[in-house]
């Protein structure tokens, strides 16, 4: 028995330690350095070797783990007691955190900033998480709504001077307009033809955007956008002729955290508006229909549900909560350009809400933060970013393969008694 | 049985791309009948009752309900003129509660109605009543076809179509399962057209039954006139009763 698994394993490391080689030779052993003579190749096979030793071994000490049964989850501290917390606790907790951030001591600007973009991050979550996690539409342009939120925005703020406050509705708007627009060539379409689709869609906009000069600025972007005025009140050091700015009014001191403050609430409340309206969209028949779509369409269609108005509604609210989200980009960071709304925008969307556990609201949170702030955190290490962020999504997939928070809540319960 | 039928299929053809699956299919269902459909696997028995709901379409014949041509309406709007059917492999909501489920049922029916059907239906399956907070996804082959058949009468239907649901149960499910099935029909006044592989329990519950081989309808009758009959026997019930 023991035998057999020894060989197993090493059959297993080996496998694994040729598809390393095979990947590392030309990536790693070969390298390209300008000579004196003009470009030369320098070889590095011990690197290579180094590599795929480290593979060979990983994968030993896997099958080790395995074996033992116990598997991996045995050997990390266990984790599930996290939402265990009592969900109400955990929520509550979470919130008067969320509230007081901004003035507790170790608070200053560059921990408010990040908390900001968790946060957007968060709402993006939160907003796919209606499209994906419960409609279980699998979206990969999702950035293609943020997009088109922050362009709508920046062009209506910039050309025609509208306030944030008149344009964050109109972006919303815009975007499940587009949304709507989207989910009808789609609505046929499941799984990886789906994915294809609302991939080939996020990367139309953000090329039109690119192109379209006259329209968008084409890759200069838009800049100086307009930032939002508290009532009125501007976040400038001098007042305009015949306006007042916000700390002229208070009686404050001129602050530049002032604004950061603002944005930081913006945002979060943004973002509870967003968990609040889709906790009450699950509750009525509409929110419990994406659920019953996700699960099975047939059954659906064969309890008289129509899969066409549950899908649209799905993708156009999803994508209108995506338009807030760009709204509020693009007048936070003052400017934005097509780069900002690539590929790679969707993917870290679409990994938040995956990694939090497709469907569950506290873990779109937790993966955010996660998603957010490791990069963060790993700064000084930043060549081997990837590499970490890379490890860390293996270890999450081993870990808790059904995503951080994989329970799923009903939305309604028989009164007792009845 | 001299009234109008409720559900009237009329000489229908339908075909899988080149495969003609139904090569013209007649048969009436009277109110307040059991009626079953028997046959091989591969015989058309699913396909017929999909093409009554429209998916796959019917290319040719016409299907009336109620005295309306409901020839391939779209599938979402049979609920409504009360047809109910619990598809073939049950396709409950695997990750949502029993009452859930229920609630799913009851999509298109009146809200005002729904505590009361919620009710009957755990009359019908007092099992249900016990696992209302249980996923569904994790119960087992006979609660998760009960749920099926429940989920399917929260609606009120007139005419309740079953696939197959005695599939993977074991026999003394079987029984339980379709005892209830008369207790529908006979307790609750619901039409029911059933397709069953099962021909002994189908046949001996069924007031008529209809056999179809090849995609038409080799012979029909009563249920118990069906039963005795020797070819059937041969065919549909070697191997015993169970």
């Amino acid at each position: 028995m023991g035998g057999e698994r020894l060989s197993t394993a090493l059959r297993e490391a080996l496998a694994s330690a040729f598809v390393a080689f095979l990947l590392a030779l030309p990536l790693v052993g070969f390298r390209l350095s300008e000579t004196q003579q003009g470009i030369g190749i320098v070889t590095r096979f011990d690197w290579v070797a180094w590599g795929v030793a480290c593979v060979f071994a990983g994968r030993l000490l896997m099958a080790y783990w395995r074996g033992s049964r116990a598997d991996i989850l045995g050997h990390l501290p266990a984790m599930p007691a996290l939402p265990a917390v009592s969900g109400k606790a955990f929520v509550a907790i979470f919130l008067i955190f969320a509230v007081a951030m901004p003035f507790l001591p170790f608070s200053d600007r560059y921990l408010v900033e990040i908390a900001i973009t968790v946060l957007i991050y968060v709402m993006l979550g939160w907003g796919l998480n209606i499209v994906v996690g419960l409609a279980g539409l699998l979206d990969l342009g999702y950035v293609a709504f943020y997009a088109v939120g922050a362009y709508t925005y920046a062009l209506l703020a910039v050309n025609f001077e509208l306030s944030f406050w008149l344009c964050l509705p109109l972006a919303g708007l815009l975007a499940a307009l587009f949304g709507i627009l989207l989910g009808f060539p789609v609505l046929r379409l499941r799984g990886d033809y789906l994915a294809i689709v609302t991939l080939g869609f996020g990367e139309m906009i953000r090329v039109v955007l690119l192109n379209w000069k006259d329209f968008s600025g084409g890759p200069n972007g838009i800049t100086s956008i307009p930032r939002p005025s508290f009532f009125g009140l501007d976040f400038a050091r001098e007042a305009e002729e015949g306006q007042t700015t916000f700390s002229a009014f208070f009686g404050l001191e001129y602050s530049p955290m002032h604004r950061i403050v603002f944005l930081y609430y913006l945002i979060l409340v943004l973002a509870l508006v967003t968990n609040f309206f889709t906790l009450r969209m699950r509750r009525l028949p509409v929110g419990r229909a994406w659920e019953a779509l996700r699960e099975d369409e047939i059954a659906c269609r064969a309890l008289g549900i129509n899969p066409t108005n549950v899908k649209l509604s799905a993708f156009a609210l999803g994508a209108m909560f995506g338009g807030f989200a760009g709204a509020f980009f693009a007048t936070r960071q003052g400017f934005i350009s097509p780069e900002s709304f690539s590929f790679i925008e969707s993917a870290v969307i679409l990994a938040i809400v995956v990694l939090g556990g497709m469907g569950s609201q506290i873990g779109v949170v937790i993966a955010a933060a996660f998603l957010i702030l490791v990069p963060e955190m790993l700064r000084d290490f930043s060549q081997y970013r990837m590499v970490m962020f890379g490890a860390a999504m293996v270890l999450i997939m081993l870990w808790r393969p059904q995503g951080l928070v994989a329970h799923r809540k009903p939305s309604a319960r028989l009164e007792a008694g009845a | 049985m001299a009234a109008t039928p409720l559900l009237s299929v009329q000489n229908v053809k339908a075909n899988y791309g080149p495969v003609e699956a139904l090569r013209g299919v007649s048969l009436d269902v009277f109110p307040g009948e059991i009626v079953a459909l028997i046959g091989a696997n591969g015989a058309g028995k699913s396909t017929l009752l999909m093409t009554i709901c429209g998916d796959p379409r019917a290319s040719a014949g016409r299907v009336v309900y109620d005295g309306t041509d409901i020839t391939n309406r779209p599938l979402h709007e049979m609920v409504r003129l009360g047809i109910a059917q619990s598809p073939e492999g049950r396709r409950i909501f695997p990750r949502m509660t029993v009452f859930e489920n229920l609630q799913m049922g009851a999509f298109a029916g009146d809200p005002a109605n729904f505590e009361a059907d919620v009710e009957r239906v755990f009359r019908l399956f007092p099992r249900l009543a016990e696992r209302r907070e249980q996923r569904a996804g994790t119960m087992s082959g006979g609660e998760q076809q009960m749920l099926a058949i429940g989920r399917a009468l929260m609606s009120r239907p007139r005419l309740l179509l079953l696939d197959e649901p005695s599939l993977g149960l074991a026999p003394l499910l079987v029984a339980q399962i379709f005892a209830t099935i008369k207790e529908i029909n006979r307790g609750e006044g619901v039409t029911v057209l059933l397709v069953e592989q099962n021909a002994y329990h189908a046949l001996r519950l069924a007031h008529r039954g209809y056999v179809l081989v090849n995609g038409s309808i080799r012979m029909s009758g009563p249920g118990a006139e069906l039963l005795a009959n020797p070819d059937i026997q041969k065919a549909y019930l070697a191997g015993g009763h169970h």
